[in-house]
């Protein structure tokens, strides 16, 4: 699944790495925000454009792309039903769109270590528990998915066929393979369960944590600049109109 | 038979098997073996087709594995995992043991005598309605072998069976494999555990890094220091013995308990009892 | 005082008709290398569950007689405070190990005593290199060797500073080699820092020179407790399907035809002591 590349984390020593995830998020929403406000194929492309940037200082515009290649079908066909309803300007603007949301999220999970994310959610106020079912699920989706191709091998090796007959015999066929899976899922999480009451789990109401996220002065800097060009963005939009101007020059030209 | 011609095959960029060869012939009995990465198991995928070599032949039955499909070939060759638990699905113990000869395509007589037949040979009748999810750790791994056996390959390939059994359920997997022998299956095993194979088989495949280091006479191999220690495997301990007792013209290749006693019967009578 | 005792323990999983295990005795002093063993099915992991508290809290079922770990009855004590003083390590590698990196794993046990953040730090750092893997401290669990993942669980328990380990089998689906480094480990540990020892084991040839005592079950019952020399050569272990090591198989043998050692040897340099000792008795008579 190409398109999953660009989520993947990269290990890295960059300035976007070493950023603190949460402003890495507030950089994402902000973004995502941005691509909600604006509507112009122009404005949405230099947002867009503007991203690219980070990409290549967190020396992972490869895996982007990747990622990308992998979504044109997604394009493709967000394109020509828009262009079949709307016209050309509108299917273009919606396709830009689209990657934009792609690249403001990818670039917050290229380059945040997965370890800090249950970190992050507990800054941001969520309860321990939900933040260490989240690393949890994460830890566990390289062992699920060799599992997965373990159980894959077993039942083809009993003669059990996975590309052939038709739609419902197919999905007859992934039974073998999704309750070995489950099963084996839910033995997994009995001895996770055992192995963290057997290292004094809830032992303390006040839990104290190895390490801490904290912001350093690179942090807030880029914060504010984030949310400066966030009141800019706005401001060119609503006060200033800049969308309709584009939108003027372009029928002219 | 099974052939393997100066096959070599990566995963990605780590190269797994280096230009390995090596030939079976119908009702033999060999032990694989070598360090973890070897290359053992990814070798066993080669015999039913779930890997193709990336350069290099598999001939099975005269079969270019690369024109075969897994399930053709597994027909002939069946794969008995190291996991049961990666391969239990069913609502009870005889539709688990039913299901590779469901997918051959058998009639419905053949299938039955067949499971009844597996079940009875791996104790598992009585246990036929349960949930193959209730069933103990040792009575799950005997469902995955009756599974496999219930159809009857020519070739029947174990992939770490003693790993986690106790001393009773290598026995009686050593008097299973005796059995099939006698039916004149082969059996291809492999396995670190170095007593079960000195006990066992009689001739192994010592694999390092991706390569054959050596192919023979059991003894042989388990006994020579050099070869134990490139694959990483430490000597039978009755081995280690014979090697403590050298000096007393005691032959550094025993490997048996029985062996052993002997040779010490005849140090201790000639020194002067 | 015993660091353990079990006191006509017996115990039957929720749903279950039968007892697991049937009136226990045991009594474990502090700092000794015990290993427990016995056929699949004899109760093993079972003893080894009440010992930290996972039989009777996670498990349910009924728990009779008295299970003492240094001093507190673990009927009534939570597991969150027994983990403080037994460290468990189970037979599945991977599974025990569900955080992102091998630091954090080491630092769950401490984190969750509220320890002050810069005594979770030194903890981790003398765990990881107690065991040698301050290495892989960045690594993530599923990236591992069995035998590393197995350090690390390790690691994971001693940054709690327990007086006791028990390790269910931790050696079951390892290969030969990493099993080897995982029980020299477990010995030099005991070594250094006197912890008490249980160990869950089928490789006897492996463990029996180390170990102080072992213990056999069988169907849920202690049948034999006592120093390695003498328990691995009685008939009924051998009887019940416990893989006796080869050196004492060989020492039975030696026996049927009159040679008779003057101790049962657990190891290949010890036969060869023994022999000498024949040799040299023989000269003198």
């Amino acid at each position: 699944m190409k398109i999953l590349e660009g989520f993947e984390f990269k290990r890295g020593e960059t300035l976007i790495h070493k950023l603190d995830p949460r402003v890495k998020l507030a950089y994402s929403i902000i973004v995502f925000a941005l691509a909600m406000i604006f509507t112009h194929s122009i404005t949405l492309l230099i947002i867009l454009i503007s991203t690219l940037p980070l990409f290549y200082v967190a020396k992972a515009f490869r895996k982007f792309a990747k990622s990308v290649q992998g979504s044109l079908i997604l394009v493709g066909i967000v394109f020509a039903v828009n262009f079949i309803t709307l016209g050309f300007e509108r299917a273009l603007a919606m396709s830009i769109r689209l990657l934009l949301m792609i690249s403001c999220f990818s670039i917050f999970f290229l380059t945040t270590y997965p370890e800090d994310f249950a970190e992050a959610l507990v800054k941001l106020k969520v309860p321990y528990e939900f933040a260490l079912t989240f690393t949890m699920a994460l830890r566990f989706v390289p062992t699920l998915a060799r599992e997965a191709q373990l159980i894959m091998d077993a039942q083809r090796s009993r003669g059990l066929e996975l590309d052939k007959g038709n739609f419902i015999r197919r999905l007859r066929n992934y039974i073998p393979i999704l309750v070995p899976l489950i099963v084996g899922a839910i033995r997994k999480s009995i001895k996770v369960a055992e192995a963290m009451e057997s290292r004094a789990f809830g032992a303390s109401p006040k839990r104290t944590s190895l390490r801490e996220l904290k912001f350093k002065q690179r942090d807030y800097a880029f914060l504010a600049l984030i949310v400066l060009m966030f009141i800019v963005a706005v401001y060119a939009k609503y006060f200033l109109g800049v969308e309709e101007l584009i939108s003027s020059l372009v029928s002219l030209g | 038979m099974i052939e393997v011609h100066d096959v070599w095959y990566s995963y990605d960029e780590v190269v797994a098997l280096r230009g390995v060869s090596l030939k079976i012939q119908p009702g033999e009995v060999v032990a694989i073996m070598g360090e973890n990465g070897a290359g053992k198991t990814t070798l066993i995928k080669h015999f039913n087709g779930l890997l193709k070599p990336d350069k290099g032949y598999v001939k099975v039955f005269g079969v270019d594995t690369r024109n075969a499909s897994v399930a053709e070939l597994s027909r002939r060759v069946g794969l008995v995992f190291q996991n049961p638990d990666h391969q239990l699905f069913a609502e009870t113990v005889e539709d688990e043991v039913a299901f590779a000869l469901k997918n051959f395509g058998f009639p419905k007589e053949v299938i039955e005598r067949r499971v009844k037949w597996a079940l009875k040979l791996l104790d598992l009748w009585e246990l036929r309605d349960q949930s193959p999810f209730a069933l103990s750790g040792g009575e799950r791994k005997r469902v995955a072998i009756a599974s496999i056996l219930s159809y009857d390959p020519d070739v029947i390939v174990f992939d770490e069976p003693t790993v986690g059994q106790d001393y009773a359920q290598k026995e009686r997997l050593a008097q299973l494999i005796k059995l099939l022998r006698s039916q004149l299956k082969t059996i291809i095993v492999v396995t670190h555990d170095v007593e079960f194979v000195a006990e066992n088989f009689p001739r192994v495949v010592l694999m390092s890094e991706g390569r054959v280091i050596a192919d023979g006479n059991t003894r042989r191999i388990l006994t020579s220091p050099e070869l134990l220690k490139k694959a990483r495997l430490t000597p039978p301990q009755i081995t280690q013995v014979a090697w403590e007792l050298s000096d007393f013209s005691v032959p550094r290749d025993l490997m048996w308990v029985s062996e052993a006693r002997d040779a010490i019967l005849r140090v201790l009578g000639v020194r002067g009892r | 005082m015993p660091i353990i005792e079990l006191r006509r323990v017996t115990y039957t999983y929720p749903g279950s008709n039968k007892p697991a295990i049937r009136n226990v005795d045991l009594v474990i002093e502090p700092g000794e290398y015990v290993v427990i063993t016995g056929p699949s099915g004899c109760g093993k992991t079972t003893l080894c569950r009440c010992l930290n508290g996972l039989i009777p809290h996670f498990y349910g079922g009924e728990l009779e007689g008295e299970v003492y770990v240094s001093g507190m009855s673990v009927k009534s004590t939570p597991t969150s405070k027994l983990a403080q003083i037994v460290g468990m390590v189970f037979q599945d590698p991977e599974s025990q190990l569900f955080l992102l990196t091998v630091e954090r794993e080491v630092a769950f046990g401490p984190e969750n005593l509220g320890l002050p953040r810069g005594e979770v730090r030194a903890r981790v750092e003398e765990a990881l290199n107690l065991v040698g893997i301050a290495h892989l401290r960045d690594r993530s669990p599923h990236e591992l060797s069995g035998g590393e993942q197995q350090k690390v669980a390790i690691a994971a328990c001693l940054s709690m500073k327990p007086k006791i380990l028990v390790l269910d089998e931790p050696t079951a689906n390892l290969d030969p080699e990493s099993a080897l480094h995982v029980l020299s480990l477990l010995s030099d540990l005991k070594n250094r820092l006197g912890v008490t020892i249980v160990l869950v084991e089928h490789r006897l040839e492996a463990v029996a020179p180390s170990a102080d005592r072992v213990i056999v079950m069988d169907k849920g019952e202690v049948i034999l407790d006592g120093a390695p020399r003498e328990v691995l050569s009685k008939q009924v272990v051998e009887a019940i399907g416990i893989g006796v090591p080869k050196v004492v198989k060989l020492y039975n043998e030696l026996r049927k035809y009159g040679v008779d050692f003057k101790f049962i040897p657990l190891s290949p340099s010890e036969v060869r002591k023994a022999i000498l000792e024949v040799m040299r008795s023989d000269r003198s008579s």
